[in-house]
């Protein structure tokens, strides 16, 4: 367990607890098509890591692998958390997937046992305090999906999935979820993968961005920049330019190969 | 450019605005309400508020009431023979007259005690093989086949297949209620688990949920609104299977009081009995809804509209 150091200048991220991920060789079939092919890819523990592509790419079925909800058709997924036992993982999905019978709060408090306190708090994290008796009909699509977000919290995953979570928000809410979302991470310890299209979202977010192009990592980039100040920078513009060109490219490419 | 975007950050706001501020809405929730309240004096507003609920309340029994009247009156008159139709009235002194001999309330707790049995035996094998064959595929393959093939025989072409094995005794009526309230039970449980979002499951299992807790958790109280539905069909079919029984062969019973009648030519006792069967069906019909609207009260189209 060494201490990770960020590659540049002042500390991004302080040191930080988390599972620490291996993958080698995976591999993932679908009817002899291959979406996801000899990936070897190594995410230090408590980093925050993104990935973007095009449709198609593999990047939902390789979080849903590292969640065991799919099995890989090659390769292995070493999973290594804090303690001896394998490191919790939950994943929080691109619907909400709340449970319209029950009140938010017991939306939260799915799969765990009592920790009724701790599930108050967690809403009261996430700006929904007030709404824990609420039925999730009487929501919006954002609050919604802050109680998942909230649910997936409670369980402390060392491991935090999220696939495509603020796909079907609106511009202004989505970058208020961005900006709880690195609140919460920054105050707890853990590893977060997200899949995402939204490049500027990966950037702002993440330590590291990943592409997956054709079933394995096309690009991976080591975002240095101070969080905070982002958003505008100059550098983040040229990388999303720069990201955008290249997931634009294959696109243009494709019917010229067929 | 810029407005659809607009407009798709302020819907959900506003959907909220326009559901919270006034609670006790109710019947002024209507477009033209708004208007009368802003010219209006507050006194006069709320005397049309307390109309209109009252009109509400009310209104649904201006037509029932007005047949009763029609009904008293031209009976009275004498347009309505009394061996074709007696007056409401003399419906009610029937009922009266058999009240102080304890025999109606015998015949309505015996009707009332085999539609208990009967509902209950049916809803619960309807219930449990529902679960069974809905949640797993081996017990699907072994039972549903035959239970659809069961199915298609209506169950009221047993009736003389029951009184040769069981003459007039209570096993006829109490097993045809329970045919009759096993399928739609049944095939609605089944039906209800095969709608459940698989997407809900899939999170159930990812977060650790059991088997038991699953179905517990998500496939009950999703497969609920069907299967409520349901039983509320049901309960309806039970009644009418009584009747038929019970007028069929019974010696006790509200069918068995109005097959007495129509011997002895009681029209008066006759009506009675149909009118009790109507109440019956009327307070079954009752019952599930205020389950329903507890059961169900998370489902937005099950909650009651005004805060009451």
């Amino acid at each position: 367990m060494a201490p990770e150091l960020p590659s540049q200048g002042e500390p991004v991220t302080p040191a930080r607890a988390g599972a620490r991920l291996a993958l080698e060789g995976l591999g993932r079939q679908y009817d002899g098509r291959w979406v996801l092919e000899n990936l070897d890819l190594e995410i230090e523990s408590g980093s925050f890591v993104s990935f973007l592509g095009p449709s198609g790419a593999g990047k939902s079925t390789l979080l849903r692998i590292v969640a065991g909800l799919e099995k890989p058709s090659a390769g292995t997924v070493g999973l290594q958390g804090e303690g001896p036992q394998p490191p919790m993982v939950r994943m929080m999905f691109q619907e909400d997937r709340m449970l319209p019978w029950r009140s938010v709060e017991d939306n939260v408090l799915l799969g765990v046992k009592g920790r009724r306190d701790e599930a108050r708090a967690l809403l009261e994290a996430v700006g929904l305090g007030d709404r824990g008796g609420a039925w999730p009909a009487e929501l919006s699509g954002g609050q919604r999906q802050r109680v998942a977000l909230a649910r997936a919290l409670l369980h402390h995953p060392e491991l935090l999935l999220l696939d495509e979570p603020f796909g079907a928000l609106d511009a202004i809410t989505r970058i208020a979820m961005q900006q709880l979302l690195e609140r919460l991470w920054l105050e707890q310890p853990r590893t977060v993968l997200l899949v995402t299209h939204d490049v500027e979202e990966a950037l702002v977010l993440s330590d590291r961005v990943l592409v997956l192009a054709d079933g394995s990592v096309g690009r991976d980039l080591r975002i240095d920049l101070p969080r905070g100040e982002r958003r505008g920078h100059p550098r983040l513009v040229a990388w999303k330019e720069e990201l955008l060109q290249g997931l634009l490219a294959p696109h243009s490419t494709a019917p010229a190969d067929v | 450019m810029s407005e659809p975007l607009l407009k798709g950050i302020s819907m959900p706001e506003q959907l909220l605005l326009a559901k919270d501020p006034q609670p006790h809405s109710g019947p002024s929730g209507r477009p033209g309400a708004g208007k009368d309240r802003g010219t209006g004096s507050p006194s006069a507003a709320r005397n049309r508020r307390v109309l209109l609920r009252a009109a509400r309340t009310a209104g649904p029994w201006v037509v029932p009431v007005l047949v009763l009247v029609v009904w008293q009156w031209t009976a009275a008159v004498g347009i309505l023979p009394p061996s074709i139709l007696p007056a409401p009235e003399a419906v009610w002194r029937a009922g009266a007259d058999l009240a102080a001999t304890g025999e109606l309330q015998f015949h309505i707790l015996t009707s009332l005690r085999r539609i208990l049995q009967g509902f209950a035996l049916g809803a619960a094998t309807g219930l449990i093989l529902g679960f069974l064959v809905g949640m797993s595929k081996v017990t699907e393959i072994l039972l549903d086949r035959s239970l659809q093939m069961v199915r298609t025989i209506p169950h009221l072409a047993l009736v003389p297949l029951m009184i040769a094995w069981f003459g007039i005794g209570e096993e006829p009526k109490i097993l045809l209620v329970a045919l009759g309230t096993f399928f739609p039970i049944y095939l609605n449980t089944v039906t209800g688990i095969r709608g459940v979002d698989p997407k809900l499951l899939q999170l159930g299992r990812s977060y650790g949920l059991g088997r038991w807790r699953l179905v517990r958790d998500i496939a009950v109280p999703g497969a609920m609104p069907t299967i409520l539905s349901g039983i509320r069909y049901s309960l309806g079919v039970a009644w009418m299977t009584l009747v038929i029984a019970e007028t069929i062969s019974a010696s006790d019973g509200i069918g068995y009081l109005a097959q007495n009648a129509r011997e002895l030519l009681r029209t008066d006792q006759i009506v009675l009995a149909i009118v009790l069967y109507a109440l019956a069906g009327l307070l079954a019909d009752l019952l599930t809804r205020l389950i329903e609207r507890r059961v169900l009260r998370w489902h937005p189209n099950y909650r009651p509209r005004a805060n009451q």
